[in-house]
């Protein structure tokens, strides 16, 4: 067994030790280490398959990309505000005054041979981190991986992005330009207006007053060490709860709860992830060769009195500067000789009842539904409809946020008045989840009936037969049994039912925990039932040509089967 | 997952009714419809199927060319890299150079990266075995016999250490464990200065009786009679300029002013502030009452001072009222005078605190 990291070597159990010089390392190795008992463990682990899995990977990737690139660039960057004159290479911004932390950035651009490259793709691996989070954290939502045993996993991943901002946020404000210094003047007026602690919390964090000289060097503790600290330990639980549970799969012929279908860890996840760690450092490194991206040049030092206008944050940045947009004005009262600043506490407290619910739904949801089982098998999203509608229902409400944080640019792109813009989206802010909640669980049920007639009927095949009488019919035909697993292959759920509890009462947990279970589970559609099937034959065959419909086509049905 | 469903202990509700509409909780209040007894049965997996690699020799060839092919371009990309950097200077100093510079060493690399990740990937899907295979699941729970013997274990410590026993201990340990990060805690009042005062910081600036307007950021002075109808003055406080960089920086923060020259039938001022203005010019904090950010596009015709960060809006000719966004107080005016030798000065510091609100901003 000492040989068992030489792939092609058969296990011998002969102690007369390997002869190949891998066979002498992995022996040597495993004698101090133990470690053929991790390969024997994960070397043929297996994973499932699906495009949507290498989101996760994705938000990896790029992270393991910020590291390298991060790292370069603390080699060049001073995290410093003490004031210098700026002698460099750009022209543009000789003689003037600037902090130490702008200038080594400028340097890091101008004067080190391939210094801007590793910005650009830093900065683009940090959009592309967040942003990759983002769509995995979608993926697990409408497929419902968050379900037991993974509702902590969520979690974890839910902490990820928010430290993921938090990341982002502080190394955008490094370099000490105009642009990071107006974003973090907005941080100062938004902390200042929490209650009771906000004046003192501002004078902690910037050492005094606004700006004053502390601030970069602060952050910049923050960005390179205790922040990426605990994205790692975090990355590192999330990836041992993947091992614990081992990966869902989605639904399909020979998928269950109690198996996993797919490809072993080596050799075939060995290069596909492996691969595809450097496909997404290529793609970065690609953007960052092509696009520029802050360009703090153009911007010069921060002055607290110059901005331009049509100033943005980096994108995910942007549902919480558009939220702060989309407060009415005049929100302030002074109470008790102390000013409650609402224009601040109620976007605030929207934003934090918004993250919450995003961290704790899969603990409602299990509250809801009364599930308490294991779920391996993904859902469809359209098998989920209540689920799938709040999902989108919450999408809308960030994305009318995040569109908000342009609402200047949107203005003066489209000629339209910035009053018209605003109040556009205050109303779309309210009513745009409504919406958005309906159609989606329209739709839902909409493709859940056609799985139903697809699975009941078949589909066309687009041949037009006159059958004797004259009468023209268009062939259907029918699923194989593979196929039609995966659109049947779904639990149906019913409301819950009121009923007085132990010691005989009906308590109002019980009444609205009912309540939530009928409002997620009134409409529904059934998976198709084999009478249900057999009955439908019959059903159809009354149109004619029943012969048409009979199985024996099964073979060549030219379908795909449903496994990859 | 129907078929799992019927083997499940939260299922255990016969399903004789058949009907998907009756509910199926009993104890476990699990909403789950049983599945029917004529639900269908997993087909299992479907059959293989063989790839072109499988099946045509040189089709399987072509494929270990394309991957090795894939490699020897990423070496060559790294190469290029390692070329490119050598062959495009920076050090003139010139935009193109650091353009050309950026553009070939990112080629290059980027080049590296995905000959080698499409390379690995290829070989994998067009290559590697591609029968799927299955690994069993177990609950995630540990077994019986483990979580048997994990309270055992906690029993035997608790036992031997007498943790619930012994309360004293417990009680006073967990209060020790509490107490001691407090000195850390406490330690953290050092990130700001012991000296000062935030909240009388936040209510004064460096305005004062007599303090000339002059212009930003050059620093020379203004006479009223250079405040021409419709223009507008960026303006800082006479000295600002001559302060360390970090003050200056702190003190222009809550010091910067608009001034704005405007026909006086159309100023519309109160009563009390008749006297803060000269000859239709007025000074306005340019510091947005929002969240701080400077309130720097004025519009001329309309009298509208827009802040590019919040799109909050203040009518100059009314006080600077907040006619929209999010801003909730007018932006505090600064009261201005002329001097002997014609010179814009202040009549004193703001009358309130300028910028965002802030708890104490009201307390006398």
């Amino acid at each position: 067994m000492s040989t068992a990291t030489t792939t092609d070597a058969p296990r011998t159990t002969s102690f007369s030790g390997p002869s190949t010089f891998t066979g002498r390392a992995a022996n040597y190795i495993d004698e101090r280490t133990s470690i053929s008992a991790v390969v024997r463990e994960f070397g043929r682990k297996i994973f499932p398959d699906h495009w949507s899995f290498l989101l996760g990977e994705v938000a990896l990737y790029s992270f393991i990309v910020i590291l390298i690139s991060g790292t370069f660039l603390t080699f060049f960057f001073q995290a410093s505000m003490a004031e210098v004159q700026y002698n460099g290479a750009y022209v543009p911004l000789k003689g003037m005054n600037m902090s130490v932390a702008l200038q080594s950035t400028l340097d890091i651009s101008y004067e080190v041979r391939g210094g801007l490259l590793m910005r650009q793709i830093h900065h683009w691996a940090a959009l592309l981190f967040i942003a990759a989070m983002g769509l995995h954290m979608l993926r697990i939502f409408f497929t419902g991986a968050f379900r037991k045993p993974r509702e902590l996993n969520w979690v974890v991943g839910f902490t990820l992005f928010i430290l993921g901002m938090a990341e982002g946020f502080t190394g955008y404000s490094l370099p000490d330009d105009l642009l990071s210094g107006n974003g973090l003047r907005i941080i100062d007026g938004m902390i200042e207006g929490i209650p009771i602690v906000g004046t003192w919390l501002s004078f902690l964090l910037f050492g005094g007053e606004f700006p004053g000289s502390d601030i970069v060097g602060r952050l910049y503790s923050l960005h390179i060490m205790i922040l990426p600290a605990m994205v790692i330990l975090f990355i590192a639980i999330h990836l041992v709860f993947v091992v614990v549970h081992m990966h869902t799969q989605y639904p399909g012929p020979g998928k269950t709860n109690r198996n996993v279908v797919g490809y072993p860890i080596l050799p075939v996840y060995a290069a596909k992830a492996g691969g595809f760690f450097f496909v997404v450092f290529g793609v970065i490194a690609l953007i960052a060769t092509f696009f520029q991206i802050n360009p703090i040049w153009n911007y010069g030092p921060y002055d607290p009195s110059p901005v331009s206008a049509g100033t943005q944050p980096d994108w995910y940045i942007g549902f919480a500067d558009g939220m702060l947009r989309l407060i009415p004005s005049h929100l302030e009262t002074v109470w008790f000789g102390y000013t409650f600043t609402w224009y601040i506490i109620i976007p605030v407290a929207i934003l934090g009842l918004f993250i919450v619910l995003v961290a704790v739904y899969p603990f409602i949801e299990s509250w809801v539904t009364g599930d308490k089982r294991e779920h391996h098998v993904l859902d469809r999203p359209r098998n989920a409809p209540t689920r799938t509608a709040i999902g989108v229902a919450g999408v809308v409400f960030y994305a009318v946020m995040w569109a908000a944080a342009s609402s200047d640019l949107i203005a003066t792109h489209f000629m339209l008045t910035i009053e018209g813009v605003i109040i556009t989206l205050q109303v779309l802010l309210v009513i745009g989840p409504i919406i958005g909640y309906w159609v989606t669980k329209r739709v839902c049920l909409a493709l859940q009936r056609k799985d139903r007639s697809l699975a009941l009927h078949g589909y066309e095949s687009g041949r037009i037969v006159r059958l004797p009488g004259g009468e023209y019919i268009e062939v259907h035909k029918p699923l194989d049994e593979y196929e039609r697993w995966r659109l049947v292959s779904y639990e149906s759920y019913a409301p819950l039912m009121l009923r007085p509890d132990r010691s005989g009462r009906i308590t109002f947990a019980n009444r609205l925990r009912v309540g939530m279970s009928r409002w997620f589970f009134e409409d529904r559609i059934a998976p198709v039932t084999r009478a249900e099937l057999e009955a439908g034959h019959g059903d159809h065959g009354a149109h004619g040509a029943p012969g048409e419909l009979e199985g024996g086509h099964d073979g060549d049905h030219g379908l795909p089967p449903a496994a990859h | 997952m129907a078929e799992d469903a019927h083997s499940d202990e939260s299922t255990a509700v016969a399903p004789a009714h058949g009907s998907e509409h009756s509910v199926a909780s009993v104890d476990v209040g699990l909403a789950v419809v049983p599945a029917p007894e004529d639900a269908f049965q997993d087909p299992g997996l479907p059959p293989h199927h063989l790839r072109v690699t499988d099946t045509n020799p040189r089709r399987q060839r072509r494929a270990q060319r394309t991957v090795f092919s894939l490699f020897y371009l990423s070496i060559a990309g790294s190469i290029f890299a390692v070329a490119a950097y050598m062959a495009f200077p920076i050090e003139d100093g010139s935009f193109t150079a650091i353009r050309i510079n950026n553009l070939f060493i990112g080629l290059g690399i980027a080049l590296a990266l995905l000959g080698l990740g499409f390379g690995a990937v290829h070989w994998a899907k067009a290559l590697m075995g591609d029968h799927e295979l299955t690994d069993p699941r177990h609950p995630v729970r540990g077994s019986e016999e483990t979580r048997a013997r994990s309270i055992e274990i906690f029993q035997q410590a608790n036992e031997e250490s007498g943790f619930g026993r012994r309360t004293l201990i417990r009680n006073t340990l967990i209060g020790a464990l509490i107490a001691f990060p407090l000195p850390a805690v406490a330690m953290l009042r050092g990130l700001a200065p012991q000296n000062q005062d935030p909240v009388a910081l936040l209510k004064e600036t460096m305005w004062d009786k007599g303090v000339r307007l002059v212009r930003d950021p050059l620093g020379t002075p203004i006479k009223a009679s250079d405040v021409t109808l419709g223009s507008v003055f960026h303006v800082i406080p006479d000295g600002l300029n001559k302060l360390p960089h970090d003050e200056m920086l702190n003190a222009k923060a809550k010091a910067i002013v608009l001034l704005v020259r405007m026909d006086p039938s159309e100023l519309h001022e109160t009563p009390e502030r008749k006297s803060w203005s000269y000859d239709g010019i007025v000074a306005y904090s340019k510091v947005c009452t929002h969240v701080g950010c400077p309130v720097a596009l004025y519009e001329q015709q309309t009298h509208h001072l827009l802040c590019p960060c919040h799109q909050s809006q203040f009518d100059i000719s009314n006080g600077a009222a907040v006619i929209f966004g999010p801003a909730a107080r007018p932006l505090p005016q600064l009261p201005i005078a002329v001097d002997d030798e014609g010179y814009l000065v202040a009549q004193s510091d703001f009358t309130e605190p300028v910028g965002p609100s802030f708890w104490e901003r009201d307390k006398a």
